[in-house]
């Protein structure tokens, strides 16, 4: 398996990036280096193993379903980068 | 002064006994961290509300010596990557430039109503990748020995504090050995607890499956304590054990013979510092001296232990980080004509290039096509490790492994070839692949004296087995 050019850019869209051509390059030859170590797992007779997916044996771990949270509207919106009184500003979605 | 306030059962006798308060010390440590400050360890310090907090402790001591907290005198500091209520916390990272936590984590808030001072808040690679504390927003921290050496990462920052004397115990984040390399590197105790024994509410995430909560230590008593007042479960965190909470801290001195295992080819790995080697199977022979049975074992699966997580950590990365999107928090680029251009400029400009690689590789092996072959696959060898790891614990009370192949590196020597530096993490990754305990403890120094450290690990939830037996130990 090789990343080349047009899997990159269609990569970057899915993680919502924008290299410029200098550093996609860079990238390219760095994926397809993490990829070479990565490949060392074909070794391994895997087909009847179970994917591991959780690391505790815990099954749904509930509480009462009572509102904790005490986020204020204010506070949520301290941290935006723009915002009104309301909500989260963000550039004009439909045109 | 300070060499003598370098455990906490001395802080605390001393304080008892009126030599020092704890004022005069959070004045020595800021003293201290003036004087490090080339060293680049701290984001930001948090003075004035140390010795406000420090003054306020001290006058309740004064009247009632029983009314303080069991962490009167501890003095931390904190990875940029922990919450702590309206202080900032940014990971490291340009993207989180300015963010202020809303809440505390609850680790952090345990120790805090303990009566702890955080002292200030500490560098660390972005978003906890990277193994030398070089991928950070603010530069890279330097290790307090050798010349222009790293310290180890991510928490590398955390390292230095405690080893330039700058606080008592720092607390960390290990998701691929990140607590326990850099204490090797700066010849300190790195505790990485049992996944799930310490509520990871309010760490900031890089991958869910293995971050934990670590601290950076000059004793293995000071990591037993504090793990004592932040293991336990939490309502906001549902991966955290509800299993009690064991008093880690009463600590035995003396250990009954153990069943140690240890495997060959993690000694004889082609990787392995030739120093490093001789002292690791010194060491070995010594806990045989001890009366302790110690067997090398063979292990096949060493090999596939960095590939199977990098594709694990980097799949859990990119979902975890796609949170970061310039919108409700953050750095926003500016320079945008719609929204789907501010999530691309914003994220691209806010994160680092080594974030950029791991999401990016993340993105891959979790796309539609390459799940199966990558992603899925990584997730077997995962079972498979875990199950010859716990096979071993049915024979074996303790795994003894090196911390690291080699010595700190220099600042910049690993910059060429990323995938070289991820080859580093090849004895810490085990525990976090599997989901047990592990503490570094250090072992010695290299004819350069550059320090380094023996990792012991255990089966999960046994932490309390695994402090006694590294506090048995008699390194002299």
């Amino acid at each position: 398996m090789k990343i080349d050019n047009s899997l990159i850019l269609k990569l970057e869209n899915l993680a919502r990036l924008q290299l410029s051509g200098e550093e996609r390059a860079m990238m390219n030859s760095d994926l397809n280096k993490m990829l070479d170590l990565v490949s060392k797992m074909d070794e391994l007779e895997l087909d009847h193993i179970e994917p591991l997916v959780h690391l505790t044996d815990a099954v749904n771990v509930l509480r009462p379903d009572i509102i904790t949270e005490k986020t204020t509207r204010r506070d949520a919106l301290k941290n935006a980068p723009d915002h009104d009184e309301n909500g989260f500003l963000v550039p004009k979605v439909i045109k | 002064m300070f060499m003598e306030n370098k455990n906490f059962t001395t802080v605390q006798s001393r304080l008892a006994a009126g030599e020092i308060n704890l004022t005069g010390l959070v004045t020595d440590y800021l003293t201290a961290i003036e004087e490090s400050k080339k060293l680049n360890i701290y984001v930001e310090v948090f003075a004035e509300e140390a010795l406000q907090r420090a003054k306020v402790l001290d006058e309740k001591f004064a009247k009632d010596p029983t009314s303080v907290g069991r962490l009167y005198g501890m003095v931390i500091s904190i990875k940029d990557v922990i919450c702590y209520k309206d202080h900032k916390v940014t990971g490291g990272s340009k993207i989180l430039t300015d963010f202020e936590s809303l809440y505390t984590a609850t680790a952090l808030q345990r120790l805090l109503d303990e009566d702890v001072i955080v002292i200030g808040r500490v560098n660390c690679d972005e978003f906890a990748m990277g193994s030398g504390n070089e991928n950070s927003f603010y530069g890279p921290t330097i290790n307090a020995v050798g010349e222009n050496r790293v310290p180890g990462g991510s928490s590398g920052a955390s390292a230095v504090s405690v080893q330039a004397n700058t606080c008592l115990a720092s607390l960390g984040s290990d998701t691929g050995g990140s607590v326990r390399q850099p204490a090797a590197f700066c010849g300190l105790v790195g505790l990485k607890p049992t996944y799930g024994r310490i509520s990871r509410y309010g760490l900031l995430a890089y991958a869910s499956s293995f971050d934990q909560i670590g601290t950076i230590t000059n004793t293995v008593a000071d990591a037993a304590l504090l793990l004592e007042i932040m293991a336990g479960p939490d309502a906001y965190d549902s991966t955290a054990s509800p299993r009690p909470v064991e008093k880690y801290s009463d600590l035995d001195t003396k250990a009954s013979p153990k069943k140690i295992a240890y495997f060959k080819s993690a000694l004889d790995h082609p990787s392995m510092d030739s120093e490093i080697r001789a002292a690791s199977l010194d060491f070995l022979e010594k806990l045989k001296k001890d009366g302790h049975e110690v067997s090398g074992l063979d292990f096949d699966l060493l090999d596939y232990l960095i590939p199977a997580y990098y594709v694990l950590t980097t799949a859990e990365a990119s979902t975890n980080l796609s949170r970061y999107d310039g919108v409700r928090y953050g750095y926003r680029s500016e320079d945008v004509n719609d929204l789907q251009e501010t999530y691309k400029k914003s994220r691209t400009e806010g994160f680092g290039k080594e974030v950029k690689r791991r999401i990016l590789l993340g993105t891959f092996v979790l796309s539609s096509g390459y799940y199966d072959a990558y992603y899925g696959k990584a997730q077997k060898v995962r079972r498979l490790i875990t199950e010859q790891t716990k096979e071993i614990f049915q024979s074996y009370d303790y795994m003894v492994m090196p911390v690291t192949p080699s010595v700190a590196w220099k600042i910049g020597d690993q910059s060429t070839d990323p995938v070289a530096a991820y080859l580093a993490d090849i004895y810490t990754v085990q525990a976090n692949m599997t989901g047990i305990p592990a503490i570094a403890l250090p072992l010695g120094k290299n004819k350069e004296n550059m320090p380094f450290g023996i990792q012991i690990m255990s089966d999960r939830h046994t932490e309390f087995s695994l402090l006694n037996f590294a506090n048995s130990i008699d390194f002299q």
